[in-house]
């Protein structure tokens, strides 16, 4: 077998993020229309390493994608070794828009998975105008707990072990075992706490069920993607949402689960791909 | 066929492996049979139906036994695909003192889904 180069680069950007410095991680490729990936809680980029690797989607978007800080290769803010994380609306919002503040990306694409999804509803509800379109892959304004946070950072169970083994049972039967077990791998590489950190901001501060009617999808086109397979927030949640919404494009997506572009990157380019079009077309400049 | 769940787990050496530091009695109750099972260093040791004889669990699986079909299907259908998913729609139970399930996750989804391999078909199959 003969080596290849992949054509995703990383680099680190330096910014501030409430009042602090930090570093961030981000990879990226392809070419066009801004594409920024949000990860899910718990986890970092390489989720979306299928997408940036499809020429279907790198020709036509410059995809792009950063671990939050405490994430993947972007380290937590000095001094975390005294406090506890815990996201919240207000600072996952003020990243997401000062990253691409920051790299100078004009009205971006924002796709967001999970929680990444919960957060583009608050960027619908309240900075549409900054967008091209937005999409929430795994999202809803809200949805019920299944299992008490407390599980997952605590030192008589292991940390990695509990989040992949709850979360596994959210990839669809149907997902390849390559595909499978590389997503739970980023699952079980996550620091002590982190998961659990994402949560705070899942769980306790974002309902966003008071602001799905602020949502205008003439001032940013917004797609709401779910696989079926999805427990945690359900195909329930996802079309309650969409249907609160005017214009708002709800897709279900068959044999896939909870992470569609890691768990099984094959069947989720089915989805994606014309969502892209949609997006690639309306973007277009109008002759 | 539930009765062979002992020789299946314990012929899987990376399964027996992943579970040696457990030892616990747990109860996988599936309809109105209690299965009593016991397992010592990752092998499961004792598997019985013999029920009211007062066995002591450390915590229970339990569900109706066409939620447990549903669940064993080779390709089980959305909501029946994880056991956490039909604990948040009530179709099971997890009870008692979950910190052995929760320490060895991995361990107890695959043993409880190694009857995924049996091909039941009616409710009649999970108790014969």
């Amino acid at each position: 077998m003969s080596a290849s180069l992949e054509p995703i680069v990383g680099r680190y950007l330096r910014t501030t993020w409430q009042q602090r410095p930090v570093r961030i991680y981000f990879e990226e490729a392809g070419n066009g229309i801004p594409l920024v990936c949000l990860h899910t809680a718990g986890c970092d980029t390489s989720q979306f390493r299928h997408l940036m690797t499809d020429p279907a989607v790198t020709d036509r978007f410059r995809v792009i994608a950063f671990d939050l800080p405490w994430h993947g290769k972007s380290p937590p803010p000095v001094g975390w070794q005294d406090e506890d994380y815990a996201l919240s609306t207000d600072a996952y919002t003020e990243i997401i828009r000062t990253f691409c503040r920051d790299l100078e990306l004009v009205k971006p694409v924002v796709m967001g998975c999970s929680m990444g999804g919960r957060i583009v509803l608050n960027l619908a509800a309240h900075h549409a105008n900054e967008f091209a379109a937005l999409i929430g892959l795994e999202a809803a304004d809200h949805q019920t707990p299944w299992y008490d946070t407390e599980w997952l950072n605590r030192p008589d169970v292991h940390g990695g072990e509990v989040c992949a083994g709850l979360i596994s049972g959210l990839v669809a039967p149907q997902s390849p075992d390559e595909a499978r077990w590389e997503t739970l791998w980023q699952y079980l590489q996550s620091g002590p706490g982190v998961f659990k950190g994402d949560l705070h901001f899942y769980r306790a501060d974002s309902d966003y069920r008071d602001r799905t009617a602020l949502i205008d999808t003439a001032v940013c086109p917004l797609y709401l993607m779910t696989g079926e397979y999805d427990f945690s927030c359900t195909v329930e949640d996802t079309t309650r949402t969409g249907a609160a919404i005017d214009g708002a494009e709800v897709v279900i997506m068959g044999e896939l689960g909870h992470f569609p572009m890691s768990e099984n990157p094959v069947k989720f380019r089915q989805y994606i791909l014309p969502v892209l079009d949609e997006i690639e077309k309306k973007s277009a400049p109008k002759s | 066929m539930l009765h062979t769940l002992p020789e299946l787990v314990n012929q899987r050496t990376t399964l027996v492996r992943r579970g040696r530091f457990l030892c616990v009695d747990f109860r996988l109750s599936v309809g109105d049979v209690d299965y009593d099972i016991t397992v010592n260093h990752g092998r499961l040791v004792g598997f019985t139906s013999d029920g009211g004889l007062l066995r002591s669990w450390r915590f229970r699986i339990a569900a109706p036994a066409q939620t447990w079909l549903a669940f064993w299907q080779p390709v089980p259908a959305p909501g029946y695909h994880d056991i956490f998913a039909l604990n948040k729609s009530r179709l099971a139970r997890l009870e008692g003192d979950l910190y052995p399930f929760m320490s060895n996750l991995r361990y107890f989804k695959e043993v409880i889904a190694i009857p995924r391999d049996f091909n039941f078909t009616t409710e009649q199959d999970l108790v014969a």
